[in-house]
């Protein structure tokens, strides 16, 4: 994902000379592109997050179109009251992108987890939340958010997942949730990375003959209401499925949609990290196994639920 | 006015000027009596500093307060929020009438100023450390833009407590931002306590300096010197400048003069009376 963020970057700065980049000293190598063709536009911050993303509101309200960049925690929790004064009351338009979101950095350990960041960002007033599924709806996501003229916050997972789109999506839309696969049984609504493992979960439940449907909820704020409300009316089973917290999360938005618009809620399922830090060492595949979150996890609660 | 052309450095007028600044102290206490609200204190001792850019330095032009050129004034210290509309009405951003709903209901005067309501507030400040940040990124989307106005960050002592504030000190330094000044009201009071007591500033001109900033110490209450300073920036140093301002908390003032009381404490009727007759106002 973080590679496609970065060509996709390079391209929209070609076009866009609104479009600045502020790193936290990230991503080595990874902008040579960008810094090679707009020097004057790419700004190393340091490990100074909450000067960066001040400085991106600044730019913002002044007219350009900043991109904050760096791991999950620190550009969300770190400067988390810059976030919500400088960028979200002044209503910049600052997009924040984080890399390394829920356990994508299992491996670094919990001060690199992110699994509250949606949380967070979502109380936010003013704050968009999108969460792509893969590479492609990063680049769509990226391109909307220029399109917009508010605080956008996209949340990445690191590079190399498995890609999940055939190509540029060309109808993608903020708030507006992407059908994978059609299914009958049980709808699968999945935000973020946990897009692969989720369509893995659908296969396994097509083997037991349970027809899943799986979706991209790419865009947890605004939530896509009308899809909500046609999945609860159809599906014997609805799920969420997150790589972050079962509080606060896609999943409580959902709960939350739920309660308000006094819809049934006895067909949904939650799936996402426990209120817990995950101290072992290991990689995301083994974090997401010990948290019940791995495909096998999923399908076999699902046909649990469904019986 | 053309905002568009950098106004040249003129004579300072500091006789006008600290008679601006009196009747701009008046406003406060009267504000600060009629609502009752805190930082009484805290709005005197910058008055000068926000006289001597308002009404000499800042290449502003109140009929359009979203020109892309003006200079930037960013109140950091946002509880000093009582000075800023005093200022901004008597220059004529708005009515100065509308000071009277200062801190009434559904007014657009709160004790800190907002984002996106008022004109002439270019953020909304009252969280500290937030002012200069903002500022940097104003000053850098200029040069991006190739806008050649000027930033200016008013910030508390206290202010310096914030890391954020030294985070953005050596980003400015690194960026070279020369349009960038910083003034500090250094009036060694924070909300309860004597700043150099609370967390060590001294030696506050040092510091900036050793951060990569043209810094300077100045009479934060002689207004003509302000002037001068402020208005001279860029200053050809090739560094963004810090003036340390050595101010009293409550100028002005006698019975309100280095007694951090009023940092909280609103004037009675009385106190009002006693405050114009010492600024020269009856």
């Amino acid at each position: 994902m973080r590679n496609a963020f970065a060509d996709e970057l390079t391209k929209l700065g070609d076009q866009d000379s609104r479009i600045v980049m502020l790193s936290g000293d990230i991503g080595n190598r990874l902008f040579d592109k960008f810094k090679a063709k707009h020097p004057a536009r790419f700004f190393n911050c340091g490990v100074a997050e909450a000067n960066m993303m001040g400085v991106a509101a600044g730019m913002a309200m002044n007219g350009l179109r900043p991109v904050a960049y760096t791991i999950t925690p620190f550009v969300t929790t770190r400067c988390l009251e810059q976030i919500r004064t400088d960028v979200c009351y002044h209503e910049a338009p600052v997009t924040i992108v984080a890399v390394g979101a829920g356990l994508a950095y299992s491996g670094l350990g919990p001060t690199h987890h992110a699994c509250e960041d949606i949380s967070f960002l979502r109380s936010i007033p003013n704050m968009v939340v999108i969460a792509p599924g893969d590479a492609f709806e990063v680049r769509a996501a990226l391109q909307a958010s220029m399109k917009q003229d508010r605080p956008v916050y996209i949340r990445m997972g690191k590079k190399g997942e498995p890609v999940v789109h055939k190509g540029p999506i060309a109808d993608f839309a903020i708030g507006k949730a992407i059908t994978i696969t059609e299914g009958k049984d049980v709808c699968l609504l999945s935000t973020g990375n946990m897009l692969p493992e989720v369509i893995e979960a659908a296969h396994k439940l097509g083997e037991k003959g349970i027809s899943a449907q799986v979706v991209s909820f790419h865009t947890v704020k605004p939530l896509d209401e009308a899809y909500l409300k046609q999945a609860f009316g159809k599906f014997k089973l609805v799920a969420t499925i997150e790589e972050h917290s079962l509080i606060g999360g896609f999943g409580a938005a959902v709960s939350e949609w739920l309660s308000d618009s006094k819809t049934p809620n006895q067909n949904f399922i939650r799936f996402g990290t426990p209120d817990a830090f995950f101290k072992k060492s290991g990689e995301q595949e083994y974090a997401r196994e010990m948290l019940g979150l791995s495909a096998h996890q999923i399908a076999d609660k699902i046909i649990l639920a469904l019986h | 006015m053309n905002v568009a052309v950098r106004k040249a450095a003129t004579q300072v007028d500091a006789g006008a000027l600290k008679q601006r600044a009196a009747q701009l102290r008046g406003k406060i206490i009267d504000m600060s009596h009629a609502a009752q609200a805190a930082h009484l204190a805290s709005s005197l001792s910058c008055a000068d500093v926000l006289t001597a850019a308002y009404w000499h330095v800042l290449n502003i032009n109140p009929e359009q307060p979203k020109d892309p050129l003006r200079d930037r004034f960013i109140l950091s210290k946002g509880h000093a929020a009582a000075a800023l509309y005093a200022v901004l009405a008597m220059k004529g951003y708005f009515p100065i009438a509308e000071l009277e709903t200062y801190c009434q209901d559904g007014g657009r005067l709160a004790e800190h100023p907002p984002a996106n309501l008022l004109p002439g507030v270019e953020a909304a400040t009252g969280s500290l450390g937030h002012g200069l940040p903002l500022g940097l990124g104003m000053a850098l989307s200029g040069r991006i833009k190739g806008e050649a106005f000027r930033v200016f960050a008013l910030l508390s002592d206290g202010e310096n407590n914030e890391g954020s504030v030294w985070e953005a000190a050596m980003f400015g330094a690194a960026q070279k931002l020369e349009n960038v000044c910083v003034i500090i009201d250094y009036n060694k009071w924070q909300a309860t306590a004597r700043s150099n007591e609370t967390l060590m500033l001294a030696p506050l001109r040092e510091k900036w300096a050793a951060f990569g900033w043209d810094a300077h110490e100045i009479d934060g209450h002689d207004v003509g010197a302000l002037a001068e300073a402020m208005q001279n920036i860029p200053n050809g140093s090739g560094k963004p400048v810090a003036l340390i301002a050595h101010t009293v908390k409550g100028k002005g003032v006698s019975f309100m003069e280095d007694d951090n009381n009023w940092h909280y404490r609103a004037p009675t009727a009385e106190e009002v009376v006693k405050s114009h007759k010492e600024l020269g106002l009856t």
